[in-house]
């Protein structure tokens, strides 16, 4: 093989797509009459070979051929001795996340040619999801702090440019608003926590900082009082920067986005929705390891809330009707899983959710959007059933994703799923009994939900269906990246799973000794084999095989049931359906509040005060003050030449007394 | 004997004489110029009489470049007056206040 330098890879997988989506851009913009199949020729060719290099890159570091390189590429200003620079790390843990990045959105711009070929925007979508790719890969490849949130901030703009791709739909351009809103709630905290690191460290680099953050350091730093009780700064920079993973990844409060933000086309909410963006804040936190390690507050405050999400969002995903929110929710509750495993410091197993979770989860996505234009645009799955007949290839690809998805055994999520959950049963974090249980029956509930959905798009012939003429199976562009994802969906989780127990992330993740709960699960395992065993025959198995058999019973065989459920449990319907709220109390309190304080701010303070006194109060006392002077000026010579004179009288004085 | 005193005293009406043209003229640029070139002569004969005192031939040679400033200056004057009548049909110095404010 030959040995190519890891540098000039990098370097091309991270340049590749934005210059695929800047040929797109100006295409898109200035010559609309090119054919649409010159830009699908670049766009694949440089995501293709950007993914082809990722996938060797990742190898590489597989087989430890490759070691960790970070590399300045160059210093982008100066500013009070801190240097803002632009570079790359690459190691285990980002070689992993640009093969998930570019080989999910590599398969999303295959599909994107079978699914947006009718769209007059369709040059445009290329150039964004190209984009987003370029982003995505700045934010994961960034080896400081900056470049993190410059990449951060970039995500942030496509999504929101995506969600509204349909600008004329006034719901896209709800939901857009309210993703961007509701995420800049997140990059506050994140922002100043960024700002906390540089108070603290005094530099933005990710490897400078880690390498200040040992044991010893850790109680000199700099403490401040809160109400009397002691707050370190640790502490205090990891909940900042968990309100930034939050609001990027949809953890509850700022979760509302993620659900509205389906109103996007279909390929993006695969690409962007599900596999990689909202997964930058739990990988985020991973690679923040070293420093939430030494915050004991902050991890129980990150279980916390993962857990809550987790299962309060699985929850919700069974009254849904609409085929992608209840993916949706779906996502949500895994990226609650997900932060409850950085919680318990399970941060390799939250890396390996996360791979497994895009690959199954991008391919749940890309399915329904087949189902979706199968069925001629209809979301809402009470109008579908026995969709499986007509669509044989999606129907399959759909039932291992699912599967995936809740965790069967030898499938993808079965690994991970199970390694996370394992991982909090051996915990001692605070309340982790509690928590367990909370987590097991969230395992419950994802099958529930996920089978219903399932068998109800797919199966179920009994409701009479407006749809059942013209269902055809859609073209082979959607269904190559079908199948292409079916494969790491199925595998990714039996080729990993002893790699992750073995301390793959060894150098770039840090544990510390007594909270490393995969070390103790390493104990317990000795061979993928018996982590299977173990994992068919434990209760959790047994829960999600339950969890399809509950929805086959109460929407396949029993189709009445559902509604004498929806009747005898109303109160809890109605929680559920409502959300629980929160998007109630965003409307009704918060974002009236909020323009409250606007009007306030607007028409008092700043029509008053700043343009009143300050700025048209200077303008008018310089008019009043030259209204008096100007009399002086009255145009005669003669009265020039006397306070001239007058002027050289009191000089004469003034120099004659002196 | 003509003393100090008296060629100053002269120097002095001559300069008196120009400031109160400027002053009380209301009427006539032409007029104003002459007045603005009396107060240089009267300095010019200050110059003249300290120089000629104290034996000290650089006042006089002073006063050589005060003529050929005035003469200049005058000039430039009568320039801007042609002008101005021609664009306003009047030198009244009543009609001449545009720089009012």
């Amino acid at each position: 093989m030959i040995n190519i330098d890891l540098f000039v890879l990098t370097k091309i997988i991270i340049v590749l797509p934005l210059v695929s989506s800047l040929i797109s851009g100006y295409c898109s913009l200035l010559y609309n009459k090119i054919k649409n199949i010159y830009i699908d020729f670049i766009s694949l060719f440089a995501v293709g070979i950007s993914c082809l290099i990722s996938l060797y890159v990742f190898y590489g570091f597989y087989i430890d051929k490759y070691k960790t390189l970070e590399v300045l590429l160059y210093i982008w200003g100066v500013t009070g001795g801190v240097n803002l620079e632009v570079g790359i790390l690459i190691d285990k843990l980002s070689s992993i996340m640009i093969m998930i990045v570019t080989f999910v959105s590599f398969m999303v711009h295959i599909y994107t040619m079978g699914y947006m070929a009718q769209d007059p925007g369709y040059k445009r979508f290329f150039s964004y999801i190209s984009f987003f790719t370029f982003a995505m890969l700045v934010l994961v490849l960034s080896n400081n702090f900056l470049q993190l949130f410059f990449g951060w901030e970039a995500v942030g703009l496509t999504s929101y440019l995506l969600i509204g791709f349909w600008f004329n739909k006034e719901s896209a351009i709800f939901a857009n608003l309210k993703a961007f809103l509701v995420n800049r709630v997140g990059d506050l905290g994140f922002i100043i926590g960024i700002a906390a690191i540089l108070y603290q460290f005094g530099t933005l680099n990710y490897l400078e900082i880690f390498s200040m953050t040992t044991k010893n350091n850790i109680s000199n730093f700099y403490t401040f009082y809160i109400f009397g009780y002691e707050c370190y700064i640790t502490t205090f920079i990891c909940l900042c920067l968990f309100v930034g993973a939050m609001g990027k990844s949809a953890q509850i409060p700022l979760h509302v986005w993620l659900p509205d933000s389906m109103e996007g086309p279909t390929p993006i909410s695969a690409l962007i929705h599900a596999a990689t963006m909202v997964t930058a804040g739990i990988f985020m936190c991973v690679r923040m390891s070293p420093i939430f390690e030494f915050s004991q507050t902050a991890l129980t405050f990150v279980l916390i809330i993962g857990t809550l999400t987790c299962v309060m969002m699985g929850l919700i995903g069974i009254v849904q009707n609409d085929i992608k929110r209840i993916i949706a929710y779906s996502t949500l509750s895994q990226l609650g899983l997900m932060m409850a495993a950085v919680g318990v410091s399970a941060y390799s197993a939250a890396i390996f959710h996360l791979m497994t979770h895009a690959f199954f989860k991008a391919l749940l996505f890309l399915g329904a959007g087949s189902v979706i234009i199968g069925v001629h645009h209809e979301q809402n799955i009470n109008n579908m059933g026995g969709v499986g007949r007509y669509m044989p290839v999606t129907y399959i690809t759909m039932l291992f994703a699912t599967l995936a998805l809740i965790g069967f055994p030898g499938f993808s999520g079965f690994f991970s799923k199970d390694l996370i959950i394992e991982c909090i049963k051996i915990s001692n974090m605070p309340y982790i009994n509690c928590i367990y249980y909370i987590i097991v029956f969230s395992v419950f509930i994802t099958s529930l939900y996920s089978f219903r959905m399932f068998f109800i798009v797919f199966h179920n012939t009994k409701t009479k269906s407006i749809l059942y003429n013209n269902v055809k199976e859609s073209s082979v562009f959607i269904l190559l990246p079908l199948l292409l994802l079916t494969i790491p969906s199925i595998i990714s989780g039996w080729v990993f799973i002893m790699h992750i127990i073995n301390n793959y992330f060894e150098n770039t993740i840090f544990v510390l000794a007594d909270h490393n709960v995969v070390s103790f699960v390493k104990e317990h395992y000795h061979s993928r084999l018996d982590f299977m065993i173990h994992g068919c025959f434990s209760f959790i198995s047994l829960l999600s095989l339950c969890g399809i058999f509950v929805s086959y019973y109460i929407y396949i065989y029993k189709p009445k049931l559902p509604y004498v459920l929806k009747f005898k449990l109303k109160y809890i319907y109605i929680v559920l359906v409502n959300k629980y709220g929160f998007d109630i109390f965003n409307e009704l309190v918060l974002t009236v509040l909020v323009k409250k304080i606007s009007i306030i701010c607007g028409k008092i303070l700043d029509k008053y005060i700043i343009d009143g006194i300050f700025v048209n109060g200077v303008a008018r006392s310089i008019f009043y003050f030259s209204n008096f002077f100007r009399k002086i000026q009255t145009g005669y010579l003669y009265t020039y030449v006397s306070f001239m004179i007058v002027g050289l009288l009191i000089l004469v004085f003034v120099m004659i007394n002196s | 004997m003509i003393t100090l005193i008296d060629c100053m005293l002269f120097a002095l009406i001559l300069f008196i004489i120009g400031l109160t043209g400027i002053f009380f003229n209301r009427k006539n640029i032409i007029t104003l110029l002459m007045c603005l070139e009396l107060v240089l002569l009267a300095v010019n004969t200050n110059f003249i009489i300290f120089s000629s005192l104290s034996g000290n031939l650089e006042g006089q040679i002073f006063v050589f470049f005060i003529l050929a400033v005035a003469a200049v200056e005058i000039s430039t004057g009568l320039a801007i007056l042609v002008m101005v009548f021609r664009q306003r049909k009047t030198i009244n110095i009543e009609n001449l206040n545009i720089l009012k404010g």
